[in-house]
């Protein structure tokens, strides 16, 4: 058994910094590179690429990164383990085989992760007895079927798990848990049982700090952001871990941003619900037993971290088709510009309603004023405003309606309130809205597949 | 005495469907202390009135000397439907910290 492994973070979602994980695999000793590339709907647009192109389907920026990192990865030994394979992992594994083959890279193992997919399977689902009622709203699927455009089994790390223990340097998946990417390594390293809740426990809390990329290194840092140093050149986080359980976050030392209490805190802290209950398929882990020691510059200690049993559930990622959007913006400059751009506003609804447009939904928000903070916004001295941008958003399921919308912002120019710029870019154009649809499947519904692709 | 929240604390916030999550950190225990008297579910509720349509509930987490409020109704339909120019909720917590509290 390894004494310990070092796991760096890579991406913390498709569209990240693309130079991250070419600096992790270079800048210092690493065992595995674990990317996560998947947001919640990212799977139904994947979805809609691979019915148009039965080879697409999967984060396409993989196998450009693979020419940069795959010399490198396999002379240093470095294992990556990513959830980019979208809804087309075995695609994925072929266009990373050609990658290797163009490089000369030979005897690549790549696992591919399968059986996340239920989007074709959902009747079947359904007819045993599961209605993948909404986890919010506690409506049965039924309401939306048709419109469905994706349906994902979110796995844990135990597919992972068993495509390393066939001898895999890539680990390719579909829907898998963000924690699970960084916990499976721990496991299949250092031999963690089923039942060892607590390292679980550690290395999925450990997964949840990976997932987001620098957001752990001083991206996004609220606490005293302008002491982040060299945010240019941000390492991402790495995971020292060890087989007791005990974890060091760090990153490398030559690379910017930095690694504190207050970056790990911060992000412990992300898009958590109940903090004592953090319910993956490997786990349940307890935030509130998630202690943190600063070592040294740049070395955060994580301990203390309990958990328990995993739930008989996975959790299911749904995504339909839910009408049509569209976003129009000007802006207007001193003197009066908020006044200004109130009025614009006031005229623009004028004109939709006098049209008999339909629309769920109209949105207006003044950009430099109170956009993000609504009515906690300070009410300023229009005198001192430089400018406003007027930002509406409408939503609909009438086609027509919204892309109407579109034609009526450029006219404001000409036949609204003076000092009005910013129309580049042309009409607005509808875009199909994507909603999301959590549930729950009993895991007994679902089996993962590993093949083996060489 | 009055005192800005953003003095004593820090935080990040983000989405989970169409409600937001807001941690808020205190910076040392003292700190701890008075959020976690101040920061009530009711009191972040009345704070966020025209922005958060749904329930407030509080999580503490004295282990990073920290609160995790979940404010539901609060996005807009949430991160996808959602028409916000904020629609994930990553600006609520200096939102949050606004606030001022008299001790």
């Amino acid at each position: 058994m390894k004494e310990k492994i070092r796991i760096a973070s890579g991406q913390g979602f498709w569209g990240d910094l693309i130079e991250a994980p070419y600096y992790q695999v270079i800048s210092g000793q690493i065992d595995y590179l674990v990317m996560d590339y998947l947001a919640e709907v990212t799977m139904s647009i994947l979805q809609k690429q691979k019915n148009k192109n039965p080879k697409l389907g999967y984060a396409s920026d993989i196998p450009e990164l693979m020419k940069r990192i795959l010399p490198v990865c396999k002379e240093k030994n470095i294992k990556i383990i990513t959830n980019g394979g979208g809804v087309n992992p075995e695609s994925c594994a072929e266009a990373i085989l050609d990658v290797a083959r163009s490089l000369s890279v030979n005897d690549l193992k790549i696992a591919v992760v399968l059986g996340d997919n239920i989007k074709d399977r959902i009747d079947d689902v359904i007819a045993s007895g599961c209605e993948l009622n909404n986890m919010e709203t506690g409506e049965s699927i039924l309401s939306v079927k048709d419109k469905l455009l994706s349906a994902n089994v979110y796995f844990g790390a135990l597919p992972i798990v068993e495509g390393l223990s066939q001898g895999a340097d890539i680990v390719i998946t579909g829907r898998t848990t963000d924690t699970g990417l960084t916990l499976a390594p721990m496991i299949y390293e250092f031999g963690w049982k089923e039942n060892d809740y607590d390292l679980l426990s550690v290395g999925t809390i450990t997964g949840h700090i990976l997932e987001c990329g620098g957001q752990a290194s001083g991206g996004n840092l609220l606490a005293d952001w302008e002491s982040v140093p060299d945010l240019a050149n941000i390492g991402f986080p790495i995971a020292e871990a060890y087989p007791n359980g005990e974890i060091i976050i760090t990153k490398h030392e030559s690379l910017g941003g930095k690694v504190s209490f207050e970056t790990i805190a911060e992000q412990l802290v992300y898009e958590i619900g109940d903090p004592k209950n953090y319910i993956t398929p490997d786990c349940v882990a307890d935030f509130t037993t998630a202690h943190l020691e600063q070592l040294s510059p740049n070395r955060v200690k994580l301990f203390g971290v309990k958990g328990t049993k995993a739930t008989d559930f996975y959790k299911v990622s749904c995504a339909y088709s839910s009408g049509y959007s569209a976003v129009g913006s000007l802006t207007y400059s001193w003197p009066q510009a908020l006044t200004k751009a109130k009025a614009a506003d006031k005229i623009l609804r004028e004109r939709l309603d006098k049209l008999n447009l339909k629309f769920d939904e109209v949105r207006t928000e003044f950009v430099g004023y109170n956009s993000c903070h609504g009515p906690l916004a300070d009410n300023i001295d229009e005198e001192k405003i430089n400018e406003v941008m007027m930002r509406v958003a409408v939503r609909g399921n009438d086609y027509n309606s919204i892309e109407r919308f579109g034609k009526e912002i450029a006219p404001l120019i000409l036949t609204g309130p003076p000092c009005v710029t910013g129309f580049a870019g042309g009409r607005p154009k509808p875009s199909e809205v994507v909603a999301y649809w959590p549930a729950l499947i009993p895991k007994k519904l679902v089996e993962p597949k590993v093949i083996l692709f060489s | 005495m009055k005192i800005k929240l953003i003095d004593i604390a820090h935080g990040r916030s983000g989405d989970k469907g169409d409600a937001a999550n807001i941690g808020i950190i205190a910076y040392d225990d003292k700190g701890y202390e008075i959020i976690c008297k101040h920061l009530t579910e009711e009191k972040v509720k009345n704070h966020f009135e025209g922005i958060c349509f749904g329930e407030v509930e509080r999580y503490e987490m004295p282990n990073i000397k920290a609160l995790n409020f979940i404010l539901h109704n609060t996005l807009g339909g949430g991160g996808t439907v959602s028409l916000k120019h904020d629609a994930q909720g990553k600006t609520l917590a200096a939102a949050l910290l606004r606030m001022e509290i008299e001790v």
